[in-house]
């Protein structure tokens, strides 16, 4: 009998591990395919085989699309957005995660009336398409003095991602034993100092999340980037567009290909280094709730 | 320290009332227990003097300071939780430094208290760990250590040792009781354990449904149950409850106990209360501790004492004693006996009864008749 279901046991697990196998080849393909071309002479890839190595290896196309491809008028490559795009997240993840933290310790450890509705009202706010909210905000921006500014994308997708973030730290704090609140107020702990002190420190798990969520959010958003920037507050994505549609004449789809990863590098690396903390933390705020 | 003073403190939510009009005087140095089933309401109350809750009415002074409408960390009060609520981001220096750094205490003075409170529970040797590394003994220790820190007015105890196994909290009870003895410190404990409140307290509020059943003395509560709810939550096993009808004798009155087929069981009540005398002829709950009977055979009975007969139904010895349950005129009655005593189920035998230690209370209102 145990020699029966163990043998049972090892061909189920050749079996998993087939088709998770083969399901990450399939996934890993673009990949494969973006990074084989971008190092690529144009020629092979226009009279070869997509699939096919390099035959003349070259980093050639990486440069180009980093330092001097035409995007748009400019022939400045990506390096100035990417540059921008980075002024725009790193400031808007912050924001909107600090924000989440705040709404998500207030809807928790103050229940007024009303906290569940505002809640769902926040909660709402995910849903809303993009393309409804460009005219109303486009006015506000004009408004406040900030379109067409990295300023003022930071703004939009920071308000865009309180809704996400709120919900993160609300479900997250719901699970917060109450006695550590309680108990930081009774030991004197004020307001934000129950928050900073007590409720952040012990929130790695779900900042992480939030984090992660909105860096990727924010660094692949192109909606917004292209409806309120301009030529000098571009993000990564406007420019990677830009870089596509501006060639003159011929089609570089090597530089196409190492422009597309260069873009994608960022949000690459966050979720390699942070990846486990994500499942961890999505976990972490979903067992109690 | 200082004295607490509940005054007509009550509760609702919406239309239910959580605490009925609850008033309690501490004088500095007591050890108040508030004790009671749970969805008593003794949780509540405590929050409410922590000041994490507000009452609907009435009011709270401490040390003849009204401190009603004032903020928890305005209060001058420390509280130990029964999850410890340590703060797991900080180590145990720095959880009993907290309160002290939230009042901006001077940092070498701060460093002081850690340590003469760490030397003071013993926990010099874990000042560094962080709560996740600590046991559930330690734990305590660190939490009860946060809340001397301060040295607050008024230390408030919410089920501390509920979390903790069976010897552990023993030891720990003992140790709150030495902290109040050496400290002097006024204290409010919360429990749902009789024992433990009979063990710390030297008042015992007993609460039940929002309502206080009784506030006393340990002994007041055990020997004196002010109905037939304290009598029947305070003490293990609990006191026997058995209607009677208390009939005119020679001598005075006599409990006469029958229920079902059993033959009917007379005892007499030597020198009764005017109070109880009052209730002549009528039906009344007799409350009897186990410990207050013992085996007749072969001892004289004292002056208070008086013989009755019962069938022996189950015997349980524990090992420094042997509780038997008796059939007494058909109701059962559980006696505290020697450990060596020799009974077996089924048999009769008869028994003396101390009155000296017999309540009664009113079949109608459930109330000591006194």
């Amino acid at each position: 009998m145990p020699e029966q279901r163990s043998s049972g046991i090892v061909l189920q697990r050749v079996f998993l591990y087939a088709v998770l196998l083969s399901l990450a080849l399939l996934f890993l393909l673009p990949v494969y395919v973006m990074v084989c071309n971008s190092l690529k002479p144009l020629d092979e890839i226009r009279s070869g085989n997509l699939m096919a190595l390099p035959i003349e290896w070259t980093i050639e196309p990486w440069l180009t699309a980093w330092s001097t491809a035409q995007i748009g008028v400019q022939p400045t490559g990506l390096k100035p957005y990417f540059y921008n795009s980075f002024l725009l997240v790193v400031p808007a993840v912050v924001i909107s995660t600090l924000i989440g933290a705040l709404n998500g310790y207030i809807l928790t450890q103050f229940r007024f009336r009303g906290a569940n509705a505002l809640f769902a009202a926040m909660l709402f706010s995910v849903f809303i398409p993009f393309q409804i909210v460009l005219i109303p905000m486009a006015k506000t921006l004009g408004v406040l003095g900030m379109a067409g500014t990295v300023k003022g994308l930071i703004f939009v997708n920071s308000v865009y991602g309180i809704g996400f973030t709120t919900l993160f730290f609300r479900n997250y704090y719901a699970a917060f034993p109450q006695e550590l609140v309680r108990s930081a107020r009774i030991d004197g702990a004020d307001f934000f100092g129950v928050l900073f002190r007590i409720l952040l420190p012990s929130s790695g798990p779900i900042i992480v999340v939030t984090v992660i969520w909105q860096f990727t959010n924010i660094w692949n958003e192109f909606l917004f980037g292209a409806s309120f920037s301009d030529f000098s507050s571009f993000p990564i994505t406007v420019a990677l567009n830009n870089l596509v549609n501006s060639s003159t004449g011929v089609k570089e789809y090597n530089v196409h290909f190492a422009g597309a990863f260069i873009a994608a590098v960022p949000t690459l690396i966050v979720y390699l280094v942070s990846g486990k903390y994500f499942v961890r933390g999505l976990m972490a705020g979903s067992v109690k709730g | 320290m200082a004295s607490l003073d509940l005054i007509n403190v009550e509760k609702s939510f919406g239309p239910n009332k959580i605490l009925h009009d609850i008033s309690i005087n501490l004088v500095h140095g007591e050890f108040l227990v508030l004790v009671g089933p749970s969805g008593c309401g003794k949780s509540t109350l405590m929050n409410i003097i922590a000041g994490l809750e507000e009452p609907s009415g009435g009011q709270l002074k401490l040390d003849g300071r009204d401190i009603t409408p004032l903020a928890p960390a305005d209060r001058n009060i420390s509280m130990v939780f029964q999850s410890y609520a340590l703060y797991p981001n900080m180590t145990v220096a720095k959880n009993i430094e907290f309160p002290l750094a939230m009042r901006k205490v001077e940092k070498s003075k701060r460093a002081e208290r850690v340590k003469s409170v760490a030397t003071l529970l013993q926990i010099e040797h874990l000042l560094d760990r962080k709560p996740r590394q600590l046991s559930g003994g330690q734990r305590q220790r660190v939490a009860i250590g946060r809340a001397l820190a301060r040295e607050p007015q008024l230390y408030l105890f919410d089920e501390p040792l509920s979390n903790l196994d069976a010897q552990l909290r023993l030891d720990m009870r003992t140790e709150i009781k030495k902290l109040h003895q050496r400290l002097g410190a006024t204290i409010v404990y919360v429990t749902h354990d009789q024992i433990e409140a009979m063990t710390l307290a030297t008042r015992i509020a007993v609460m039940k449904g929002g309502v206080l059943q009784q506030l006393g003395s340990p002994y007041e509560v055990y020997n004196k149950p002010a109905n037939t709810f304290v009598a029947g939550f305070m003490g293990s096993p609990r006191m026997n409850l058995v209607k009677a009808r208390l009939a005119k004798a020679s001598d005075g009155l006599a409990l006469e106990i029958k229920k079902g087929e059993r033959p009917l069981v007379r005892i007499p009540v030597p020198s009764p209360s005017s109070a109880l005398s009052a209730h002549a002829g009528g039906e009344v709950i007799a409350g009897i501790r186990a410990e207050a009977v013992r085996l007749a055979e072969g001892a004289a009975a004292g002056p208070m004492e008086r013989p009755f007969d019962a069938r022996v139904e189950v015997t349980e010895p524990t090992g420094a004693d042997t509780l038997v349950v008796l059939d007494l005129g058909g109701n059962e009655f559980t006696v505290r006996l020697e450990p060596d005593v020799q009974l077996k189920p089924g048999q009769d035998a008869r028994f003396l009864v101390d009155l000296s230690k017999l309540v009664c209370f009113d079949t109608a209102t459930e109330r000591l008749i006194a």
